[in-house]
């Protein structure tokens, strides 16, 4: 490839023909400040509008300044990024950005993870020169995210995440000059939207502009409650990810430590979503294998491939999209809603607990869990089997707030029966874990014999579309695996093509899976920090002593004393669940 | 934002359709597509932009982005007399704002909006080259020259 030669402040720097001025000053260790640009490149993700003009740099014979995000090198070019002109001019737009920006930091929710805070802390601005009318924009709530259009810089990264990579095409810029903001179409709310709530544009907005429905304050309430008894469940993804809320390396796992202080906050049982999982994989195994062994038998009404259903951001896609093909994605609630019925249900028995005395509280790396466990289906008489999902951010909060130092906690366990898990459901949390923990059981329970070597390399690694044959005893399975909705839509339109020739399909709607949920930790377009989350689960499933989800004990007890057999009666009842149509949900706002 | 849900018309939908396929289905093609969907509805309600959006494979969300970036576009159907009065300096400085008001006022209308028998609709534009004649007021394809406040009730009679 041609490369080519340039000069940033003064240092050389040789880079292949395409490089803009700001990757090249990068690997010059020179970090030209940024605020709509945004790169998770492993991903295929890059937002680049040049819009912001806070990346300006000084290019010699270049008349105006140029935004090093959009431009390309060129031989020879001679650059500097800290001319007083280039300071002045950054200074000037960050101010006017600025002036029409609330002034509520103290109490935003994105205070202190906030990259426009950071940048005018950075530039050091003291005072803003240019005083106006302000933007305002009525606030959106929907059961996951709020919408606060005030403190929207028109980046358009959310617009990227939104249309580019989720091919949702919720949000677009709409309007003009300062009237423009991000909205959906005919300016109606999220939640009569085709929103699947994924939170890839909370993740991603610099701002305060779209943040989580924050439900702390209702389980501190529920906590403080002696006539509540409070069950927490915590999904795989989260033990991967919440160290980095306390300074802790991208990748550390604080399984035990998160356990611990979940029981200092006064959970009642500190339960793990992961038995859940194990469970799903009971289910949703068993229903693979039937739909397979009725495909071989020439059953031609049986539907495959069979599509995995644990995210709540994909199935609410998927009935947006192709309600003439609800019979495919497996009828197996998510792990968040089978530890829900189990909990209200088994265990609320088992205790003799009413389900109305009893609060279920999961911790999410996800937004989309906000709106799943309000789904009507899921309630028993209006009394939800989940009643609040909280993020991984907020769990960190919780912790801060009630004083407890997490790092220096002991690792505890989760309690038991709920809080047993195996190698299998822990991976879960990455693109690809969930088809690989099916694959494990599947592979035994149809073969009957036992796996000579547990992980399967084959179905793992972060592109956006994978794909494996497994051979299942001389019989060859192909799996598919999509992660990010974009990707998922090119699987489906295959299917619906007849072109599909996979038996089961995973799809995981963020980036990376739930370790790039949108209720993790910020990663501030840091792909590192998702592929270091992914190897901490690896890690986690090779050290535990189960690592398949049939022989998890309490799961065969659980099978035992209450469910009986998978897709049984009773597991028909509490873990499976059906589709909707919801083509004709979108409201436009009268 | 105010809507009211309407029925298209199969043979409109099926004319935009033809449209569309015209420019080849093409996303690039979004704004000549909406230019000509405008001349067939005469607006561009919000079930126009679905039926463009699904046809060009764009988001409904982005369709409404341009709609509502160019001042061209308009979700509000025009009256069968569409009133033009123009703002530009010439208009302006001869009177042109207390012919506006006038208009306003007997219409019982503001600018950008259409009375609910459908007969008239109040636009404001910046000249349209006949300052001589300011303030300038047209109507569909008529124009009217030096129009006063007085005027304005004669004039709307001639469409009684």
């Amino acid at each position: 490839m041609e490369s080519i030669k340039i000069t940033i402040d003064k240092k050389i720097i040789e880079v292949p023909k395409g490089t803009t001025v700001l990757h090249a000053a990068r690997q010059l260790g020179i970090e030209i400040p940024t605020l709509c640009y945004f790169n998770l490149g492993d991903m295929n993700i890059e937002n680049k509008p040049g819009g912001c003009r806070v990346c300006v740099v000084e290019v010699e014979g270049r008349r105006n300044l140029a935004p090093a995000c959009v431009t390309e090198c060129t031989e020879g070019m001679l650059v500097n990024t800290h001319s007083i002109r280039v300071l002045n001019s950054r200074r000037t737009v960050l101010e006017l950005i600025l002036s029409d920006h609330p002034y509520d930091c103290l109490v935003c929710a994105k205070s202190g993870n906030c990259e426009l805070q950071s940048l005018a802390q950075k530039l050091g601005i003291r005072e803003i020169h240019y005083e106006g009318e302000k933007s305002t924009y009525r606030k959106d709530t929907s059961p996951a995210i709020i919408r606060d259009i005030d403190k929207c810089i028109m980046c358009r990264r959310c617009e990227m995440m939104c249309n580019d990579f989720q091919t949702v095409g919720v949000l677009s810029a709409i309007n003009r000059g300062f009237q423009a903001v991000v909205a959906p179409a005919f300016e109606m709310n999220l939640d009569h939207s085709t929103c699947t709530y994924c939170g890839q544009c909370v993740s991603v907005c610099p701002t305060g502009a779209l943040t989580e429905v924050d439900h702390t304050r209702k389980v501190v309430n529920a906590l403080a409650d002696p006539t509540k008894t409070v069950i927490v469940q915590t999904a795989p993804a989260v033990r991967a990810a919440l160290g980095e809320e306390f300074g802790l390396e991208p990748g550390t796992l604080v399984t035990g430590k998160m356990a611990a202080a979940l029981r200092q906050l006064g959970f009642d049982f500190v339960f793990d979503t992961d038995f859940a999982a194990d469970l799903t994989i009971m289910e949703e195994g068993t229903e693979l294998l039937d739909r397979l062994t009725r495909h071989l038998n020439g059953d031609t009404s049986v539907k495959l491939p069979i599509l995995t259903s644990c995210c709540p951001g994909w199935v609410k896609f998927f009935e947006h999209n192709w309600p003439d093909m609800l019979d495919i994605p497996s009828t197996a609630k998510s792990p968040q809603q089978m530890f829900g019925a189990i909990a209200k249900n088994y265990f609320a028995d088992k205790i003799k607990v009413d389900r109305k005395d009893m609060v279920v509280v999961s911790i999410m790396p996800c937004l989309a869990k906000k709106y799943e466990c309000t789904r009507p289906e899921f309630a028993v008489d209006g009394n939800p089997d989940v009643d609040y999902a909280l993020s991984t951010r907020e769990l960190a909060h919780l912790i801060k707030q009630a004083n407890i130092d997490f790092l220096s906690l002991p690792d505890e366990d989760f309690d038991n029966p709920l809080g047993e898990s195996t190698g299998a459901s822990v991976i879960f949390g990455t693109t690809g874990g969930v088809i690989e923990a099916a694959t494990r059981t599947a592979y035994e329970v149809f073969t009957g014999k036992k796996l000579e070597k547990i992980s399967f390399e084959e179905l793992r690694g972060l592109e956006n579309i994978r794909h494996a044959t497994i051979d299942f005893n001389g019989l060859p399975i192909n799996i598919g695996i999509a992660h990010g909705l974009g990707y998922a839509r090119k699987l489906l339109e295959d299917i619906k093509a007849g072109k599909s020739e996979f038996h089961a399909i995973e799809i995981m709607a963020c980036p990376g899976g739930c370790i790039g949920g949108g209720g993790q930790p910020y990663n501030h377009g840091n792909s590192d920090v998702i592929k270091a989350r992914q190897t901490a689960l690896y890690k986690e499933d090779i050290e535990k002593p189960i690592r398949k989800s049939h022989e998890n004990p309490f799961v065969q007890k659980l099978y035992e004393e209450y469910l009986g057999k998978p897709m049984g009666e009773i597991s028909h009842h509490l873990l499976h669940t059906h589709y909707f149509d919801r083509t004709n949900e979108v409201i436009i706002d009268e | 934002m105010s809507h009211i849900k309407i029925q298209l018309k199969p043979r409109q939908v099926e004319q935009l359709q033809e449209v569309c396929q015209s420019f080849n289905n093409k996303p690039g093609e979004l704004i000549n597509v909406l230019h000509k969907a405008q001349s067939i509805f005469g607006y561009l309600p919000a079930e126009v932009q679905e039926v463009v959006a699904k046809e060009l494979n764009l988001s409904v969300a982005k369709v409404y982005g341009v709609v509502t970036f160019y001042s061209f576009f308009t979700m509000q159907p025009k009256g069968i007399h569409p009133i033009s009065i123009c703002l530009g300096t010439a208009c302006y400085v001869r009177g042109a704002e207390k012919v506006l008001d006038e208009f306003k006022r007997l219409l019982k209308v503001n600018v950008g909006e259409t009375t609910p028998d459908g007969k008239f609709s109040i636009s404001c534009l910046r000249c349209v080259g006949a300052c001589g004649l300011a303030p300038v007021v047209t109507i569909g394809e008529k124009v009217y020259g030096r129009v006063s406040p007085d005027g304005v009730k004669d004039i709307l009679k001639e469409f009684e």
